[in-house]
């Protein structure tokens, strides 16, 4: 570590800005692309076998060339993806907003006008997220069946919220922290309300953050797989639950499976090549920018 | 690092100015208290909605594995102390899933990180498609982890139309049953295949924090590409992948979903984790005891990972401001 110090302050002005490279060819660029396309490849299968009759999905050899149809994406609206899907839109969108709700006030009173024990608070609420669900899973089924939410869409969004909002929390705040005070206190000379000042010098600011912010929410909302499993059946299943239908049929309906796979995937995937800037910074609590 | 002035250990004329403020205050209590609702305010309902949500049923939790209690025997529910604890401890199944279960989470972390390591050292440099390249490569923490799991189930992993098994043909290895025979290790795959792209994207983060002063001064020197990998940017990534490790080890502990689509913890418990097991235990079993007291259990094994999660995520907050 001291090595390092010595060698920041042994160069004072050299200081180059980050070499432009020029566009050519580089043989590490080559296994960058492998080990990309190798990452991506079950992926781009999963999508490619969506198009096929299920008589050139499960083959061996493995055809790559085939006269492409969507028969098994209206396969899957026969097989009732619908409601699952609507179920998986209202429950991310309904905790999203939920999210943002509880989220965005508690994050600014956690860093602009912070509250006494405000490190306790955080670190209350990035504890939630580290215990383990599977421990809460008994009494939450217990609780949520003897108040007949069991099978019930809101038993999902109330779980998803508590879920989402320690990140949301933590990232949004990371956000806030980087308007300048000065901001808040300018407007408030001026004789701006607390809530004016707000809404027209803070919220302008951190929209990209907060938007970001729900788009990991919603990647986040989507995705889970094991709350929803255990506590809805045949009326709230969302899509990752509906899937699970598909590994009973061992014959081997390959396509029709991943219509239904590519179907629940699409949508996170979109969100997430579109938030793929803010990601790390929702992944690690904010820690790293 | 707090933005409360109580730890003292900011100066300069705004915290004069902040301390001032608040012994203004503290001379009008009216005032003070009001104010002080009015910061807490805006917190209140998140942290009332969490305390709900999330404490309680862990409480109760507690309370439940105290209990002799089986779902589909009505009237079943009697106190029996530790004995839920004793009968854990005593059950051989519960001791090999909670070594699936290490072997898993330690297994997945340490390769994803090291191929995590090698695909952020590669995407460091410039080459024609770099954002193309790294949004493939983190499509896979992306999908929906139950599509991705039956994916490699499938079309994949399967042993007579598998892609894998073709491939492998083709160099002359006769056909394999995967998951048949290696359960816990394709589980693995599948996840070290969801989770490398996550720790890619730390790490990269890292590397690009780099400061390149120090790499090119380290090459006037006259020091080889290794030397300055050991030296220079191994050390600076090292915050990076303790993160990367200690938070991939915290979500990891609720590996569910690949379980649940590839193996469904057989064949037996061979490729069980803890949360799968408890889920048999507590839904197939009807065993709320029993499957509470392993609730507890994995809380406190979580709980030793989590508390080197939370340092972390502190301190690199506050070295963070060290720096600024």
């Amino acid at each position: 570590m001291t090595t390092t110090a010595e060698r920041i302050t042994a160069t004072p002005d050299a200081a180059p800005a980050r070499k432009k490279k020029s566009r050519k060819f580089s043989p590490w660029g080559v296994v960058a692309w492998l080990a990309g396309l190798g990452f991506f490849f079950p992926v781009f299968w999963m999508v490619l076998t969506s198009f096929k009759q299920e008589s050139d999905a499960a083959t061996n050899p493995p055809k790559l060339f085939f006269v492409p149809t969507l028969d098994q994406y209206s396969a899957v609206f026969n097989q009732g993806i619908g409601p699952a899907m609507l179920n998986s839109v209202f429950a991310t969108g309904m905790s999203t907003i939920l999210v943002l709700l509880l989220g965005v006030p508690a994050a600014f009173a956690l860093s602009l006008r912070p509250v006494r024990k405000t490190s306790d608070a955080l670190f209350f609420f990035m504890s939630t997220k580290m215990l383990p669900v599977v421990a809460a899973i008994l009494p939450l089924y217990v609780i949520v069946s003897n108040i007949g939410l069991l099978d019930n869409i809101w038993a999902l969004v109330v779980l998803y919220t508590s879920m989402n909002l320690p990140i949301a929390i933590w990232m949004m705040r990371s956000f806030f922290l980087e308007v300048p005070g000065e901001l808040l206190e300018a407007a408030s000379l001026d004789g701006a309300s607390l809530w004016r000042s707000v809404r027209e010098v803070i919220l302008p600011l951190v929209s990209p953050g907060i938007a970001a912010t729900a788009l990991i929410c919603v990647i986040f909302a989507w995705n889970e797989f094991f709350l929803a499993v255990n506590l809805t059946a045949v009326n709230a299943q969302t899509m990752p639950v509906y899937l699970v239908g598909f590994i009973a049929g061992e014959g081997q309906y390959w396509a029709v499976l991943s219509a239904a796979a590519t179907m629940a995937a699409l949508p996170v995937i979109l969100c997430g090549w579109f938030a793929q800037n803010k990601l790390v910074r929702g992944l690690s609590f904010g820690a790293i920018k | 690092m707090t933005l409360t002035a109580d730890t003292g250990a900011d100066t300069g004329a705004k915290e004069v100015a902040e301390r001032v403020r608040k012994i203004r205050e503290a001379q009008d209590v009216g005032v003070s208290r009001a104010e002080g609702w009015r910061r807490r305010g805006p917190l209140l309902p998140a942290l009332i909605f969490m305390i709900a949500v999330t404490q309680v049923p862990f409480l109760f939790t507690l309370y439940y594995s105290t209990l002799s209690w089986n779902l589909v025997r009505p009237g079943s529910r009697r106190f029996v102390g530790l004995n839920n604890y004793l009968a854990v401890i005593q059950d051989s199944q519960f001791w090999s899933v909670a070594g699936n279960t290490v072997i898993l989470i330690v297994g997945v972390v340490l390769i994803s990180a090291l191929l995590g390591l090698l695909i952020a050292l590669l995407l460091d440099r410039a080459f024609l498609g770099r954002g193309a390249v790294r949004t493939l490569l983190i499509t896979p923490f992306l999908i929906t982890p139950v599509a991705g799991a039956l994916i490699w189930k499938t079309t994949i992993l399967d042993p007579n139309n598998g892609i894998l098994n073709w491939v492998l043909s083709l160099v002359g290895i006769g056909p394999v049953d995967w998951i048949g025979q290696f359960p816990l290790a394709m589980v693995m795959v599948e996840l070290i295949w969801q989770w490398t792209p996550f720790m890619m994207l730390l790490i990269l983060a890292g590397l690009t924090s780099m400061p390149r002063d120090q790499l090119e001064a380290g090459r006037v020197d006259g020091a080889t590409a290794f030397q300055l990998f050991r030296e220079l940017t191994l050390p600076h990534l090292r915050r990076f992948i303790e993160l990367g490790v200690v938070l991939g080890a915290v979500y990891l502990v609720n590996t569910f979903d690949a379980i649940f689509m590839m193996t469904q913890g057989g064949p037996g418990v061979a490729s069980a984790n803890l949360p799968f097991y408890i889920y048999q235990r507590a839904f197939l079993g009807f065993d709320m005891g029993q499957a509470a007291a392993m609730g507890v259990v994995v809380v406190i094994f979580t709980m030793i990972i989590a508390s080197f999660a939370l340092r972390l995520i502190f301190k690199s907050f506050s070295g963070k401001e060290e720096a600024a």
